[in-house]
């Protein structure tokens, strides 16, 4: 599904990502790790399509397609979705209304027909259920005045709705107390099918309590450091990320 | 300053002197009336002051050179041009249940007007029939000189005195639909100047809705001063929105005198979207206690056209609050101009006051000159002011664009909501629907999005 080969890129003329490897199949969940400042929300807005990035370096192939070239609108209708870390707020948009526009214009893309008002609405009602959010948030203008927790389950409930291929979920678990922590984790769960994806940036294990990864990946430095099963996580709990650090610095 | 344009000062003021003489000639029995030497008054309140320039500090921004330097023809020496329903009903705010009064080049159109017959002691017409009718209670309620000592346009409106709408509400009065006053400018061949006077005296516990709404129907420049003066008796409530969609070489320049009454509560919309060269003053007086001022702004520029508006909040007495929105989109090579004075006397204790400004930039060449100004003079008062200005929150694009909404629809989403913030405080539900349809109209994909 998607196949990251020596990625590079840059802001500012600082280079965050040194040369990325990695691939994801369909069905798969992958957890990438690492520290404060090592690359991992990078990696996932340049996945997305932010242009303040710039990418000097490698490809992303996706689904056989060249997914640098595509803009970041082009992206999702591909079905590529991006849970921000931090989610924007957007005063005079209602949420309803930004989401009815987002999932007609993916399904416009996709030759399907479009959704009216009440059809959406039915569709919003169903997957409301999904992540226990509530009615009166959606009337309410994007994330104004969310708290941490209702934008991150606003994030989750847009995935929800919008059905993607490949789930990136950057940081999802940061700022949440544990029982939001568990709905968020579940709706992600629930969402899970054997045809799409997820990749979940996080900088704490216990994202992964719930979240079951198939891979985890040490992000350090911009580069993947190491690799593995789930039981990396565990490791990772418990000893640190200087673990991983050391070990680089005695291959240099 | 050369002499040259000295010289060239001095003529445009001299046309106006000579306008005045003819205009006299035309009001044949009146001129001995207590109203004409209002207009006496003002003309020469007119000459001693004479046309700004940018060296003046109310007029920095605003270069009124090309309307000073246009010949225009004042409406009463013109033939009125004939304005058809049909035309009017492409024009009009649609779906108004309440009177309508329709002015033609500042006169008053009673083919075109649709009023209520009236009860007794409430008035609801022209200025010219009040002025015949009533001279002495439209003598006693219109501002001899008022801000006029300051500005020359409200002299040159009082000197031209003649028509417009008078309201005049006794007390207890409840109008329950609003009053939609259109003011029309032909602009066909000439370039025709009027002077729309606006009466709106609410006695107390009155409670009205009044909408002014200026358009035009020609290509060619004309120049419209109005002056609208409201009264706003103890307990009243009254919502004046002001919709200025003049045409696009149109000058409109127009001053909005509030005087407010005991424990009042006045609501001013000012939708600035038409014109070449726009000044809109509001100046409010909050004269005596427990009195609520609302503004709410909005101005819409695209190309070479500019905005300015003045407000001034005059907080007089004590346990009052004034709340001030003023919101520009500007586009293009557009300028925006806001200056926005609060005053809070000694007298004036308790005054909760808020005045904000936010600008949007569409373009890079678009410009906008933002001023507060806030005078205080008594110390247990509480008073904010804030001015932003900024292009579209490049996050937010982003945002939206990653949920599968072209950049495009995004920019306008953006935009649109910018906007809609104030439009959706405006109460008449068939202004914002005009508005509305007005805004999608100029975006890019407006039409996309008016049916999403």
């Amino acid at each position: 599904m998607l196949e990251i080969k020596n990625l590079h890129a840059s802001i500012n003329g600082n280079e965050i990502l040194k040369g990325i490897n990695l691939k994801v199949n369909v069905g798969e969940v992958h957890a990438i790790m690492g520290p404060n400042g090592s690359g991992k929300s990078t990696l996932a807005q340049v996945l997305a399509g932010r242009e303040t990035y710039l990418v000097t370096e490698g490809e992303v192939i996706y689904n056989g397609k060249n997914l640098l070239e595509m803009k970041p609108e082009e992206r999702a209708r591909e079905g590529i979705f991006l849970a921000f870390q931090y989610p924007i707020e957007i005063p005079g948009v209602s949420n309803t209304y930004f989401l009815k526009a987002a999932l007609n214009a993916i399904r416009k893309h996709k030759g399907i027909e479009e959704l009216d008002a009440v059809e959406f609405l039915v569709l919003m009602k169903k997957k409301m259920r999904l992540v226990d959010i509530d009615q009166e948030l959606l009337n309410r203008p994007v994330n104004e005045g969310f708290s941490g927790g209702e934008k991150k389950r606003n994030e989750i409930f847009q995935m929800a709705v919008l059905e993607p291929k490949l789930a990136i979920l950057d940081e999802t678990d940061s700022g949440l107390d544990i029982d939001a922590l568990k709905i968020v984790a579940d709706g992600v769960t629930k969402l899970k099918r054997p045809d799409n994806a997820t990749i979940v940036v996080t900088h704490y294990q216990r994202l992964l309590n719930y979240i079951v990864p198939d891979f985890v990946h040490v992000l350090v430095d911009g580069k993947i450091v190491k690799s593995g099963g789930k039981e990396l996580a565990f490791k990772l709990e418990e000893i640190g990320y200087d673990w991983v650090r050391e070990k680089i610095e005695v291959k240099t | 300053m050369n002499d040259k344009y000295m010289i060239q000062t001095d003529e445009n003021i001299k046309r106006y002197i000579s306008q005045f003489e003819s205009f006299e000639k035309s009001l044949n029995g009146e001129l001995q009336s207590p109203i004409h030497t209002i207009r006496r008054t003002a003309i020469e309140q007119f000459l001693k002051l004479g046309f700004p320039t940018t060296k003046d500090e109310e007029w920095r921004f605003t270069n009124i050179t090309p309307l000073i330097r246009t010949e225009f023809i004042p409406s009463f020496e013109n033939p009125i041009c004939p304005v058809s329903e049909k035309q009017l009903e492409k024009i009009c705010i649609k779906k108004i249940p309440g009177q309508r009064l329709v002015f033609i080049d500042g006169r008053y159109s009673s083919d075109l007007s649709v009023v209520n017959p009236q009860q007794p002691n409430i008035h609801i017409g022209s200025l010219a029939e009040a002025i015949k009718k009533l001279p002495d209670l439209v003598h006693q309620h219109i501002l001899h000189n008022n801000d006029g000592e300051k500005n020359v346009f409200t002299a040159l409106n009082s000197s031209f005195l003649q028509d417009g709408a008078f309201i005049m509400l006794p007390d207890g009065t409840t109008v329950k639909n609003p009053v939609y006053l259109l003011f029309v400018s032909t602009g066909e061949n000439t370039p025709i100047i009027s002077h729309p006077r606006n009466l709106i005296i609410a006695g107390d516990d009155c409670r009205v809705s009044i909408i002014e709404h200026y358009v035009g129907v020609g290509m060619n420049p004309y120049f419209t001063n109005t002056v609208t003066q409201i009264a706003a008796g103890k307990n009243s409530i009254i919502v004046h929105s002001k919709i200025q969609n003049e045409s696009v070489k149109a000058f409109h320049i127009g001053s909005i005198y509030i005087k407010q009454d005991e424990a009042s509560n006045v609501t001013s919309n000012s939708i600035m979207i038409g014109g070449e060269i726009v000044r809109n003053n509001i100046i409010a007086l909050l004269a005596a206690e427990r009195i609520k001022c609302t503004m709410n702004g909005l101005s819409l520029a695209s190309s070479q056209q500019l905005i300015d508006n003045h407000t001034t909040i005059d907080h007089a007495k004590p346990h009052c609050s004034s709340h001030e929105l003023f919101k520009a989109i500007l586009g293009g090579r557009s300028k925006g101009v806001f200056n926005g004075k609060i005053y809070v006397r000694k007298d004036a204790q308790k005054t909760d006051a808020k005045q904000t400004n936010k600008t949007l930039l569409l373009s890079d060449m678009a410009t906008i000159n933002t001023k507060p100004q806030l005078e205080i003079f008594a110390d247990d008062v509480k008073c904010t002011h804030g001015a932003t200005t900024g292009f579209l929150d490049a996050d937010a694009i982003f945002y939206l664009r990653s949920r599968g909404i072209s950049e495009d629809i995004a920019r306008d989403i953006l935009t649109y909501a910018f906007a809609n913030d104030i439009i959706n405080r405006i109460s008449v539900q068939p202004i914002r629907e005009h508005l509305n349809h007005f805004i999608y109209t100029r975006l890019k994909q407006g039409r996309q999005l008016e049916n999403m």
